[in-house]
Parts: C-alpha cells; structure tokens; sequence
C-alpha cells in the first residue's frame, strides 16, 4: 500500500498565505518522490472556496474541515482535527509551514498520532525510501541532517526558503470531513486578534528586509529605516542593540534570541554584525550592507556593501529607488 | 498555587559553533554555557504570579550535572525548588517531554511555564509535547499574561499580530521576550541559593525519535564587493540589486 501524505495548510480570514503554498508545493514534490498518495487539509469555516486555491500549487485534493468554532485558531481544537484526519487518512507523513501556527500546532499533534517533529526544516531529500531533513540548529550556526523514527513523521518548513512556483489553472476537488468539537476541546481558544505590524509585512514572511541598528544614531532616525523599506515593499527589521535600548519593538529582532530569516534581500543598515544578528540573517539570498566602519564583521558576509554613514547614504538610496522602480 | 518553570542549560549566544570529532554535536570546548534566555522569561514569569497569588515554584533541568549551574541561577533569582532530571546526552524534544512530564506527573503543578525555545537546538517543541502527554491545553510564544480564577489571558505574538488566548488552569505556558525583564540575582538571593539543595532524580528514558545524521557549517558565505563610500556609491548599489542580483 502507498503511502499517504498529508500537507496542513492555514488560512486566516479567508485568505491562504504564501508559506502555505510552499509547503503544499514541495509536499506533493516529496508524495510524488515516495510514489504516494497526497491531501492537503484545511480547517476553518465557510473555507471550500479557498481550499480550492491549493489545487493551483499542487495539492489535487483538498480535505476541508468546516466548523464554526473553528473560526478562530484554538491549539487543542485544531489539535484534535489534524489528529483525527490523520488517523482516518492514515497518513505518515505531515507537513506544516513552520509559520506562528504550525510550530504551535505540529509538536501538539506529534503526542497525539505517536509522532515526531523535524522543526524548521530548510532541505528535504529521499534517500532509500527515507526522507532526510535538514534543519538550522543554534540560529542557523550549524546544519543537521535528520531522520525520523516514529509511526508519523511530521515535518515544519521554514518560510522563505522552498519556492511556492507559479500557479497553476489546476483547482482542488474539496472532500468535505467533519470533526466533533466539544467545549473540552476548546480549552485553549482565540478570543480576539489584533493588529500589531499596521498592515505590514512580519520580518519572517518578507521577501525584502529592511534592518536598522545603532548606527543610525536614534530612534528618532527610524523613519529612514521605514522610508527605504516602503519603497521596497519590505519589512522592517532591527538588531538587538536598538531593541534593548528600546528603540524598536522586540518583534522585529532578527538574531539568535529574535527572529531567524532567509529573505531574498537584507539590507543591513547601521549593523556592525554581531555573531548573534549573522545567525539569524546569513541565509539570505542577497545582504546589502551600510556602515560606517569598514572592518565591520557584517561586510564580511555581505554581497554588497556600502562604506560611509546611514543617515546619508539611506535618504539617497530611497530616492534612487523610487527613481528606478517608478514609485 | 504550585509552578513548574522548565530550564535549560545552552551555550551563549556569543559562541561560535564547531562541529566536534563525532560530526553530529558541537565542540564544547571554550563555550559559556548559560539558562536559555527565553526560560529566563518563564522564570521571571512565575516570580511575577508567586508574589500576587503565593504558592511554590519548582524549576526543572533535564540534563547532567552542568545544569546545576543554571539551577543555581534560578535559586538565586527567586525559585523555591530545583530538580535535575539526570539523563543522557542524546534527547530530543519528544524524549525531553517525555521525561519532563513523567516527573511533573508527581508534582502535579496549576501552571507550567517554559521559554518558548531553546536557543540550541531550535526545536520550540517541548511546550506542546508537554502540555499534550500530560492532558493539558496550552498556548505558545506569549509576550503577556494574567491569570485570576482559574483562567489564564495570554497575548501570543504570531505575523504580525498577536492572539488574545484564554484557557483554564492547568496550562503549559511558552515564553518570548516582551513578556517581562527578568531580575538579576540579589546578593541575599545567591547567598541563599547556595544553602539550597538541589534534588536529583534519573529522568525517564525515552528514545530519541529524531536522529542526527550529522552536523555540518551553513556554506560560508563569500565577502562580496565593496561598491564605494558615501551617497556616491548609490547608482551602482541600485545597478548590482537590479542587474545582477536581480532582487529589486
């Protein structure tokens, strides 16, 4: 029998987010390696027309779980409907997108299916009928090539890094299952969402990265910062130095004790490089970076970079942008 | 009310990472070894609700006898009682629930809190598997909590917005920096710290379900160019993003 393999994707408010698709995409990758059978499973409610979307990146058929309380995110009620499709599904292999959701959802589910988690992963291979994961350990400082042993293998996939492609014209066939959600299984549930980034894009999930450090002198010269990013339809990052000194909020630390990213491109502006900030940011495809110090130990892993000081060189960067661009 | 706070022992985050001989870990040599900072939110945590609601608060350590420098810290800085699950090197997050939750079977905590990761291995997965083998509802990466009458209010911090969770006590907390500013240890702290025993019991061994193949550097990435000084190198900086790296 073949075997079966199952990619959990999210939605929130209706809409399937970019990483989603990139864990659909290299799921049905890996199902057609293994010569196995592939679902996706969505949950919420009121979601079959969305669910349809993940036929366009592979996913031929979508399991939709349908259910008012399952409107907002509640980790022991998605826990219990991943649990359950799993079970009836059979599946032996999961995948999450290592987004908020699936590193709170996947080692949840891993206790109930008698299974494991291989967290955060950046490659996968087939060898021998085994996937091999490999996965970014002390903030992306060393690799490690893992093998699970357990009756279900689950599997996290770092955002950013395995391309969603284009889509297709393809729409999913929906398999419409329901899950009983009693109020035991709503212990922990979402009461409300708020808004924290304005619309903006979080440091994980972007493509382009802004970074502003001590370099700029004061928090009052993050404008700039914001300004370039804009331009650029990025995010805003900082180092820890301006987090502790509390010039920016703790959510947009990259670094081993912030957030771990692979954007396309990070500009690296005012940041000298501590080793902490190169863990949690060297896996970008392309870094720029501005500073004043020319032996500065970010210029050491920089593709390009900018000698001279940020609170110049960034006004006229923006300009020439937006020159470019046509913004 | 009774509060588990689970430590671990890691090494800074100054250290630069080699792979030892056996290719699978990293060589210790000349590394600090420190509590994980995102435990020092928990901890910090569960002083904050012990001086509002009273009770006790015991930390855990699963490790060797190495972690009893982290244990001592967390003495120091406040906590009541500390065990060392003694057990081998080779754990992963599954083997590190298991055990954890074996012995807090016993203690049967109202609250558990435990940072929201480890800064060595990455995993962000003992809290679920946790809160999961002992029966518990639980919520991660919170960067604020209340909790009056049974019922925990957890903000957790998700892409760019946060959740306002509630769930019923018993619960398993994960920590992440916004959520407080951890104390330092008092003098009075460390001195008494060091009267304190630290209890040692082997840990459940479980197997590792997760196997290391090997351990390797990330590909090092090669110093690039130097485009110029000053506003004057910007055209050519644009030039390069667009036609060569082709990102803008």
């Amino acid at each position: 029998m073949s075997v079966t393999i199952l990619a959990v994707a999210e939605q929130r408010n209706g809409e399937i987010k970019k990483t989603s698709f990139e864990t659909v995409r290299k799921a049905r990758e890996i199902a057609d390696g293994l010569g196995g059978t592939f679902k996706a499973l969505l949950i919420g409610n009121s979601i079959n027309d969305t669910a349809k979307e993940l036929g366009k990146y592979g996913a031929g058929s979508v399991i939709a779980v349908n259910n008012d309380k399952l409107t907002h995110y509640s980790t022991t009620a998605y826990t219990k409907v991943v649990g359950e499709i799993v079970k009836k599904e059979g599946a032996e292999i999961v995948f999450f997108p290592a987004t908020a959701l699936g590193k709170d959802l996947a080692p949840c589910v891993a206790a109930r299916v008698d299974g494991a988690v291989a967290a955060d992963c950046t490659e996968l291979k087939i060898e021998g009928g085994d996937i091999i994961a490999t996965r970014p350990v002390y903030a992306g400082k060393a690799l490690i090539d893992v093998k699970i042993d357990a009756p279900v293998k689950i599997f996290t996939l770092r955002p950013n890094v395995f391309p969603a492609g284009e889509p297709s014209g393809d729409e999913a066939t929906i398999e419409e299952a329901s899950v009983d959600i009693s109020d035991d299984d709503l212990k922990a549930k979402v009461t409300e969402m708020t808004e924290t980034s304005k619309g903006k894009l979080d440091v994980t999930e972007a493509d382009i990265i802004v970074s502003g450090g001590r370099g700029l002198k004061s928090p009052d010269n993050f404008h700039l910062i914001e300004e370039l990013a804009d331009v650029l339809d990025a995010a805003v990052g900082a180092s820890r130095a301006v987090v502790d000194a509390g010039w920016r909020p703790h959510d947009e630390q990259v670094g081993q004790t912030g957030k771990t990213v692979s954007p396309a491109l990070y500009v690296a502006v005012g940041i000298s490089g501590a080793v902490q900030h190169l863990a949690g940011m060297s896996s970008s495809k392309y870094i720029v970076a501005i500073n004043k110090d020319k032996d500065a130990p970010i210029f050491q892993i920089a593709d390009y970079g900018v000698v001279g000081d940020a609170l110049e060189i960034v006004p006229v960067l923006k300009n020439e942008l937006k020159k470019t661009l046509g913004k | 009310m009774k509060i588990a706070v689970c430590v671990n022992h890691v090494p800074d985050t100054e250290t630069k990472v080699r792979v030892a001989s056996d290719g699978k870990t990293i060589d210790p040599s000349g590394v600090n070894y420190v509590l994980n900072p995102y435990d020092e939110f928990a901890v910090e945590e569960a002083l904050k609700i012990r001086e509002k609601n009273n009770g006790e608060i015991l930390a855990v350590s699963l490790g060797n006898d190495s972690n009893k420098e982290t244990l001592r810290k967390v003495l120091a800085m406040g906590v009541d009682k500390a065990v060392l699950l003694k057990a081998a090197a080779e754990q992963d997050s599954y083997s590190v629930a298991k055990a954890i939750s074996e012995y807090l079977k016993t203690y049967e905590p109202d609250l558990i809190l435990i940072g929201k990761q480890s800064i060595d291995s990455d995993n962000s997965q003992v809290g679920g598997l946790l809160a999961e083998f002992l029966g518990l509802p639980s919520v991660s990466v919170v960067v604020k909590l209340e909790i009056a009458d049974g019922i925990a209010k957890a903000e957790r911090e998700i892409e760019g917005a946060h959740e306002h969770v509630e769930l019923t006590l018993p619960c398993v907390i994960s920590t992440q920096r916004g959520l407080n500013e951890p104390r330092y240890p008092s003098l009075k702290g460390i001195m008494q710290a060091k009267k304190k025993t630290i209890e040692e019991v082997d840990a459940q061994q479980t197997e590792p379900r997760v196997k290391i193949i090997g351990m390797k550097s990330p590909p090092e990435k090669q110093p690039g160019k130097i485009v110029g000084e000053g506003p004057d190198a910007v055209p050519e900086l644009v030039r390069l993003l667009r036609e060569e790296a082709k990102v803008v």
